[in-house]
């Protein structure tokens, strides 16, 4: 119970709030419970791009010359800056996972921010790709044109494209606010959990980071190679 | 506010505020319990209201249309809002920690987070029925779905989608507690088989649960902008959305009946007063049950269109899952030999559970059978067969655990003559309701018609008079239980002489669960059987 507090004359009163939440009996389990919760919830996470995965490998079957040549008209050089500089947060990412592990609240912090900075880089130029999709016309419902042969297949093929890359946006998004979120609070009295927690929102960050390499090569290398 | 490590969780705080804000995964399971109740008698209303109009052939008491929306909300509400969140949101989330020996689940706040989405789930959801209702089905198929139901779909699609997050959020705190919060000597084969059932079900509430999330989602972006995943007029697969939706749906037929099968693995054993028969095996059974549940869910689109190479494998695999299930059935009948049996209302509704789910296991394999199911296919044969399991199977078990740890969850004692005429009544009231429907399925009765030939009425008339006692045993018990919570007498800790750490505290438990965290130091149901013979207990002991 959160509004429990101390009593005075109780012969085995229910602890205070301490870094070890009450159901937890010390504070390594309470760190493979919250380790073991967040990778549960990755799972979730990859059967629901998963999904998306299928459609996409269902539609491709579909229309196999449709997907080649909407592939095509990707952005390759947006899309494989943005595949470097997401490698790059990941790595960024490891050494603050690193640096809160080892107290070292300075570099930690730095390496949030740096995380953080090229999370919200790859959504610049993401955003900057789509302004352009949209000025060539591959915008599904608002303004597609496409060889008419090809036209349905590659409606789907963009229809994919939003959807997974958006859906991705979305999670980084969300990632980028937990880090900043972590950043702030490192070195400002954050309280021994806080190195677990940084380790926590890793894991999610390599996740976001994962969903990206797969889409990736389905996107952008379909008949590119 | 002052609190003793003895205070019990229901004096623990008496404000409307103090369980709307708790975290104490006794109180959010009380909390899901009442949520379910009312869901269930809104599903149950619908299902009325559709066997009174099914009483006579003519189509004469609702239209065509409201029946079809009548069984779509049927089904929407009693899979979504009462089956699958039944024994594990609330059994399940009661007595998981307390039989591992911890003091709450692993994520208290996503415990109430679940319970929350699980209402905004069914706001939704009733917003769909009072705005006049969804006519998909529950397996909301497209495009009929995305393209031509004028009905509510999307409120309905909304909410399931919601509910789904409040089941994933339930899973992983299972999975997370189970894993990392067992008391010192709780070994995995030392796990009542009530927890290894809620493990297997969390898993796959964990691993299923979010595709159906996605498909909902995108038929959601079909309906409403026409984005094209599953019509084919769009570019879209049909059979895709099919997959998709079964290989959640499929397994959430096991996430009904797993916990199920663990409730009544405590129940036989206590009024049996006998160790389980083969502990292991029912472990190992719960997880090959769960594990050969997500291969087989191509049996439900054996009349798709599918390939013939796709439906002999779907049919291979779902004859497999029989063997799991057969394993449990012996093993519980096993656990009967030479025992002590009392018959206590719990023990009536366990045994209804054995003999109902051996019918609806049995005439599943029927459906398994690739030609045979094309003949049954979309007849009453099916519906017969699910309710037998979901029905027969799961609200039976969920009943007798309810009876079974009411003394645990409220300190009160019930009248147990009472409670032995309702699980009679429930079991009467069950087969009269639903064999006639195995009869009218293998003449040809379709389902989802709100008129029929009327040769069909002799056996529709008694499904409809069956539905009448099945109705009466289920209000019975919300009589009789809401007298004890007032008059009922104190219960003792332990009013059975079960085994099981939940069992060891007091009744109703206190806020941490134990005063002192217990220690384990022997296998779970440490019954003393009954010696008849050196052989037996030999064998006993080999099945350890």
């Amino acid at each position: 119970m959160t509004n429990a507090t101390l009593s005075a004359e109780g012969p085995n009163p229910v602890p205070q709030r301490t870094a070890v939440a009450v159901q937890f009996d010390d504070a390594a389990q309470q760190r493979d419970a919250d380790t073991l919760g967040m990778w549960l919830f990755l799972a979730t996470e990859v059967l629901f791009f998963g999904v998306l995965f299928l459609s996409y490998s269902v539609a491709r079957a579909h229309f196999p010359d449709a997907f080649a040549a909407a592939s095509r008209h990707t952005n390759l050089l947006l899309g494989g800056t943005n595949t470097a500089v997401l490698l790059t947060s990941s790595f960024t990412m490891a050494l603050a996972v690193r640096a809160a592990g080892t107290q070292d609240a300075r570099s930690a912090r730095r390496l949030l921010l740096l995380t953080a900075t090229l999370g919200a880089v790859f959504c610049a130029i993401k955003l900057t790709e789509y302004a352009l999709d949209y000025r060539g016309h591959l915008v599904p419902l608002l303004d597609f044109a496409f060889d008419v042969d090809l036209r349905q297949g590659a409606l789907v093929f963009f229809l994919l494209y939003f959807a997974t890359t958006g859906l991705h946006l979305v999670h980084l998004t969300i990632g980028i606010a937990i880090v900043l979120v972590l950043a702030w609070r490192t070195g400002r009295g954050a309280g021994p959990r806080h190195a677990e927690r940084v380790e926590v929102a890793g894991l999610y960050w390599h996740f976001v980071d994962l969903v990206w390499i797969f889409l990736y090569p389905c996107l952008y290398l379909v008949a590119r190679a | 506010m002052t609190e003793h490590p003895g205070t019990d969780y229901l004096s623990a705080g008496m404000t409307l505020r103090s369980w709307l804000t708790t975290h104490d995964h006794k109180r959010i399971a009380l909390l899901y319990a009442l949520s379910i109740t009312a869901f269930f008698f809104v599903g149950g209303l619908a299902a009325t209201l559709m066997r009174i109009e099914l009483a006579t052939p003519a189509g004469d008491i609702v239209s065509a249309s409201t029946y079809n929306k009548l069984f779509t909300m049927h089904g929407v509400i009693m899979v979504w809002f009462f089956l699958i969140p039944s024994i594990p949101s609330t059994l399940g989330n009661f007595l998981v920690p307390l039989m591992i020996g911890a003091r709450d689940l692993a994520f208290p706040r996503l415990n109430l987070a679940s319970w929350y989405l699980y209402l905004g789930g069914g706001v939704f959801t009733l917003a769909a029925l009072i705005a006049g209702g969804v006519d998909t089905g529950w397996t909301f198929y497209a495009p009929f779905s995305t393209l031509f139901s004028n009905s509510n779909v999307i409120y309905a699609l909304i909410g399931v989608f919601i509910v789904g997050f409040s089941s994933i959020l339930t899973g992983i705190n299972f999975i997370v507690t189970i894993h990392t919060m067992r008391a010192p000597g709780m070994h995995w084969f030392r796990l009542p088989l009530f927890v290894w059932a809620q493990y297997a079900t969390a898993a796959i509430l964990v691993l299923a649960t979010p595709v159906l999330a996605m498909t909902l989602l995108l038929l959601t972006l079909e309906r409403t902008l026409g984005m094209g995943f599953f019509d084919p007029a769009l570019g879209g697969d049909p059979l895709l959305f099919q997959h998709l939706f079964w290989f959640y749906s499929h397994p959430a037929v096991y996430v009904m009946v797993l916990p199920a099968m663990g409730v009544v693995s405590e129940l036989v054993a206590c009024f049996a007063k006998n160790p389980i028969f083969g502990y292991r095996s029912m472990a190992y059974a719960i997880v090959a049950i769960a594990v050969v549940g997500f291969l087989v869910w191509g049996h439900h689109m054996f009349v798709s269109g599918q390939s013939v190479v796709a439906g002999i494998t779907f049919s291979l695999l779902s004859f497999l899952v029989a063997i799991p299930s057969a394993v449990k059935v012996f093993n519980w009948t096993a656990t009967l030999w030479h025992g002590r049996i009392t018959y206590e209302a719990p023990m009536l509704y366990a045994l209804s559970f054995v003999g109902l789910f051996t019918i609806g296991g049995m005439t599943g394999l029927f459906l398994a059978a690739l030609a045979l199911d094309v003949q049954l296919t979309d007849t009453y044969f099916v519906i017969a067969h699910f309710h037998y399991i979901m029905v027969g199977g799961t609200v039976s078990a969920y009943l007798g655990g309810i009876h079974f740890w009411w003394p645990k969850i409220t300190g009160r004692l019930y009248s147990d003559r009472w409670a032995r005429v309702a699980a009679s009544l429930l079991f009467l009231g069950f087969n009269f309701t639903f064999f006639p429907q195995y009869l009218l399925g293998i003449e040809g009765m379709p389902r989802r018609y709100y008129a029929y030939p009327a040769e069909f009425q002799t056996l529709n008339v008694l499904s409809s008079a069956g539905a009448v006692v099945l109705a009466l045993g289920y209000l019975l018990p919300v009589l009789y239980l809401g007298w004890s919570l007032f008059r009922g007498a104190r219960a003792p800790a332990n009013p059975w002489g079960a085994t099981g750490l939940e069992w060891q505290t007091s009744s109703p438990p206190p806020v941490h669960n134990f005063i002192e965290t217990p220690t384990v130091d022997g296998p779970p149901y440490a019954y003393r059987p009954r010696v008849v013979s050196p052989q037996l207990v030999t064998a006993r002991e080999g099945t350890q």
